[in-house]
C-alpha cells in the first residue's frame, strides 16, 4: 500500500505577518513550518505505514524553500519525497488541486492523508478537492485513523459529537487536530533525512496546465485596528463593566 | 445573478446562518434558490425573506454525511454563485462541488459587495484578503458576518430526488460529552485559560454561562493539561475560530494562536490578574483581577439582567 500525505510549508504561527504595497511581505516572515494540521496527517500516515506496512511519500507543491518540510517529514519516516516547485504564490487553489491529485496519482497512493486547512489560506479546498478529482471517498475532520482489514476507520467531528466511520480504498482523510501529536525526530532520522533525495517534479511532468487564476487577487490589508480597550483595575470594577456591556455595546 | 444557496440544518432545523446566506445573497443583489440537503427545513427556508425558490433535495445519500455523495447529489442542482456556511461540513461539500463544476471557489467570506468582490481573513486573521471573482463560482461565508433578512417570504418549494453512492460507512455515533452549546454556533462565550488552576473551577464558568446562555471555551493549554476538558472547547489557530457578540477570556494569557480563533469577536472581556498580560491588547473591556475575586460577582451582576 503505497501512502501519500499533503505537507504545506506556511509561515509559523508566531511569525508576524506584515503587509506592504497591498501584499503580504512573504520575504519578512522570520520562520516557516509545517501547516500545523499537516503535522497530524504525517503522524496518522506513519502510524498507517508501521501498523498496514508499504511505503509513505510526502507530498509539497511550492517555492524551493518548501523542500524543507520535506526533510523533516524524511527525518520522523517519510520514504519518498516529491517536491513539486511552484514560484507563483498567485497559483489558484484549483490549480493546486490539479497537481496534487497527479502527483498522487502518479505515485500509485490509494490512501492520501492531509490537514483540514492550511495556516496561510485557512481555506480548508485542497482535501475534499484533490478527493473529488481523483475519485476517492472524502472523510474530513479526522481525528484518528487506523487500518481495518482491507480498509480503514476514523474517527470524525460532527456537530452531533463524534462519529467513527468505516472506508474502503481507494480514500483521503483531510486532519483536525489529532489526540497524539507528531514524534520528534531522533538524531539517526535526521542525519538520514539529509541524505535522502528530493524528487522535484514540474507541472509539464504531471502534464498539468496552469490555468490563469480565476480569482483574482485585489490586495491583501492588514486587519482592522481596534480602538484601545478600558482596562479597569481590581474586581470591584466587574458591576461597572456589566452595565457598560448592557448599556454601552449592547450585547447582554 | 443566479444564487444557489445550501442551506445548513442542525438536527431537523434549518441552523440560522442559512437566513445569514441569503442575507449575504441578496447584499451582492442575487436572487436566490435554497436547497435543503435531505429535505430538512424546507418550510422555514421558503419564508425567508428574499428566497426565490425552494429545492427540497431527496435521496437515500443525505442520511449520513459524506460530502462526496453529497456533492454528487447536489452539484447538479446548483447555477451561478453556490453558496455554503463555512462551517467544516460547508467547506467539504462545497469545495467538492467546485471542483466537479470545474469553477473557482473561495472559502469563508466576511464581506461581499456586487462584483464580485470577496473579502476573507487569511493567515488565521493576522491579514484580510480581497479579491474579485464571477459567476459561476462557489463562496462559504462566515456565520454572523451577515444581518438575516426578515421571514416574510412566500417560495414555491419543489422536491428533487436525487442520490449517490455513500462510501463513508458510520459504525458508531458517540454522543457529544454534555448537551451543552458548542462554541462554534454560541453568541456570547466564556473561555477558561490555564489560569482557572484546576479543570473543576470550570464549574463557575458553566454556571455563568447557564445564566447568560453561553458556551464555555478553552485555551488549548487548558485543553492539553487537563483531560476533562474537551477538544471541542479549544478556541484558536488549532481550535474553533469564533465571531460571536462577547467573548469574556478567563485566566487566559492571549498567545496569537489564541487570538487567531477570536478576534473578530464583536466585544472582548478580558479577565487576568497580570495586567500586562497581551489578552489585553485586544480586550475592549479589560479587569485586572483574579478569576476568584472576579467571577462570583459577573455571575451576581449577570444574574440581576
Ligand atoms: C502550532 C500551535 C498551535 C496552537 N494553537 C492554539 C489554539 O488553537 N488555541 C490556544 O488557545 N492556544 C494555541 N496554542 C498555544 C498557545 O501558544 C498558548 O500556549 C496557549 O494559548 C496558552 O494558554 P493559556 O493562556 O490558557 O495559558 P498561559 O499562557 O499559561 O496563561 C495563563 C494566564 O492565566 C493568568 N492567571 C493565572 N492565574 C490566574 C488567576 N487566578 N486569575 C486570573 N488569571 C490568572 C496568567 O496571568 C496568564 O496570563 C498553539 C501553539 C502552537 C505552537
Ligand atoms: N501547496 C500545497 N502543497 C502540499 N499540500 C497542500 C498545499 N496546499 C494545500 N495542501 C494540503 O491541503 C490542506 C488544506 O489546504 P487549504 O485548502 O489551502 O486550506 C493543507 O493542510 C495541506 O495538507
Amino acid at each position: 500500500m503505497t501512502i501519500a500525505v499533503l505537507l504545506k510549508q506556511v509561515p509559523d504561527t508566531t511569525a508576524r505577518i506584515t503587509v506592504s504595497g497591498g501584499r503580504v511581505d512573504e520575504a519578512a516572515v522570520g520562520k516557516w513550518s509545517m501547516s500545523p494540521y499537516d503535522e497530524y496527517a504525517l503522524e496518522y500516515a506513519l502510524q498507517l505505514k508501521e501498523s498496514g506496512g508499504g511505503d509513505l511519500v510526502a507530498i509539497t507543491c511550492g517555492p524551493a524553500r518548501a523542500s524543507k518540510i520535506l526533510t523533516d517529514a524524511a527525518a520522523v519516516g517519510a520514504d519518498s519525497l516529491v517536491h513539486i516547485v511552484s514560484d507563483d504564490s498567485g497559483i489558484d487553489s484549483s490549480n493546486i488541486q490539479s497537481l496534487l491529485a497527479s502527483a498522487v496519482r502518479r505515485t500509485g497512493a490509494e490512501v492520501v492523508l492531509c490537514g483540514k486547512q492550511a495556516a496561510d489560506t485557512n481555506a480548508g479546498s485542497t482535501g475534499p478537492g484533490v478527493a473529488s478529482i481523483l475519485d476517492f471517498t472524502c472523510v474530513g475532520m479526522v481525528s484518528e485513523v487506523s487500518v481495518e482489514g482491507d480498509g480503514f476507520v476514523a474517527m470524525r467531528t460532527s456537530p452531533s459529537g463524534n462519529e467513527k466511520v468505516s472506508v474502503s480504498k481507494p480514500c483521503l482523510f483531510a486532519f483536525d487536530k489529532a489526540t497524539t501529536e507528531m514524534r520528534r525526530p531522533n538524531v539517526r532520522g535526521i542525519m538520514m533525512a539529509k541524505k535522502k533525495a528530493v524528487e522535484t517534479w514540474t507541472p509539464e511532468d504531471l502534464g498539468v496546465t496552469i490555468d490563469s487564476p480565476r480569482v483574482s487577487l485585489e490586495s491583501h490589508s492588514a486587519p482592522a485596528e481596534k480602538p484601545p480597550g478600558q482596562k479597569f483595575e481590581g474586581a470591584e470594577s466587574v458591576p461597572t463593566v456589566v452595565s457598560k456591556l448592557r448599556d454601552e455595546a449592547n450585547v447582554i | 445573478m443566479e444564487v444557489t444557496i445550501i442551506a445548513e440544518t442542525t438536527g431537523d432545523a434549518l441552523h440560522p446562518v442559512t437566513a445569514q446566506l441569503v442575507g449575504a445573497a441578496c447584499s451582492m443583489g442575487g436572487a436566490p434558490t435554497v436547497i435543503c440537503p435531505g429535505g430538512i427545513g424546507t418550510s422555514e427556508a421558503s419564508t425567508i425573506s428574499g428566497v426565490t425558490k425552494v429545492i427540497s433535495a431527496e435521496g437515500e445519500c443525505f442520511g449520513t454525511f459524506d460530502s462526496g455523495a453529497w456533492a454528487d447529489a447536489l452539484s447538479p442542482l446548483c447555477e451561478g454563485v453556490v453558496m455554503t456556511s463555512s462551517s467544516a461540513h460547508g467547506r467539504e461539500v462545497l469545495a467538492q462541488i467546485a471542483a466537479i463544476r470545474n469553477i473557482p471557489i473561495i472559502q469563508d467570506a466576511t464581506g461581499l459587495e456586487n462584483g464580485i468582490r470577496v473579502t476573507r481573513p487569511i493567515y488565521s486573521g493576522k491579514a484580510i484578503e480581497t479579491s474579485v471573482v464571477s459567476p459561476p463560482c462557489a463562496i462559504t461565508v462566515r456565520q454572523n458576518a451577515f444581518e438575516s433578512p426578515g421571514s416574510d417570504g412566500n417560495a414555491g418549494i419543489s422536491t428533487v430526488n436525487n442520490s449517490s453512492n455513500i462510501g463513508v460507512a458510520v459504525k458508531e455515533a458517540l454522543a457529544k460529552a454534555s448537551e451543552r452549546l458548542d462554541v462554534a454556533e454560541a453568541d456570547i462565550i466564556i473561555s477558561g485559560g490555564r489560569g482557572m488552576g484546576d479543570p473543576s473551577n470550570f464549574s463557575h464558568l458553566y454556571e455563568i454561562a447557564d445564566i447568560v446562555g453561553a458556551a464555555v471555551g478553552a485555551s488549548r493549554a487548558a485543553v492539553d493539561t487537563w483531560d476533562e476538558i474537551p477538544h471541542g472547547m479549544q478556541v484558536g489557530q488549532t481550535g474553533k475560530t469564533v465571531n460571536p457578540s462577547l467573548y469574556i477570556a478567563v485566566g487566559i494569557s492571549g498567545a496569537i494562536q489564541h487570538l487567531a480563533g477570536m478576534r473578530s469577536s464583536k466585544y472582548i472581556v478580558a479577565i487576568n490578574k497580570d495586567a500586562d498580560a497581551p489578552i489585553f491588547g485586544v480586550a475592549d473591556y479589560g479587569i485586572v483581577s483574579t478569576w476568584e475575586d472576579a467571577l462570583p460577582p459577573l455571575k451576581e451582576e449577570f444574574a440581576k439582567l
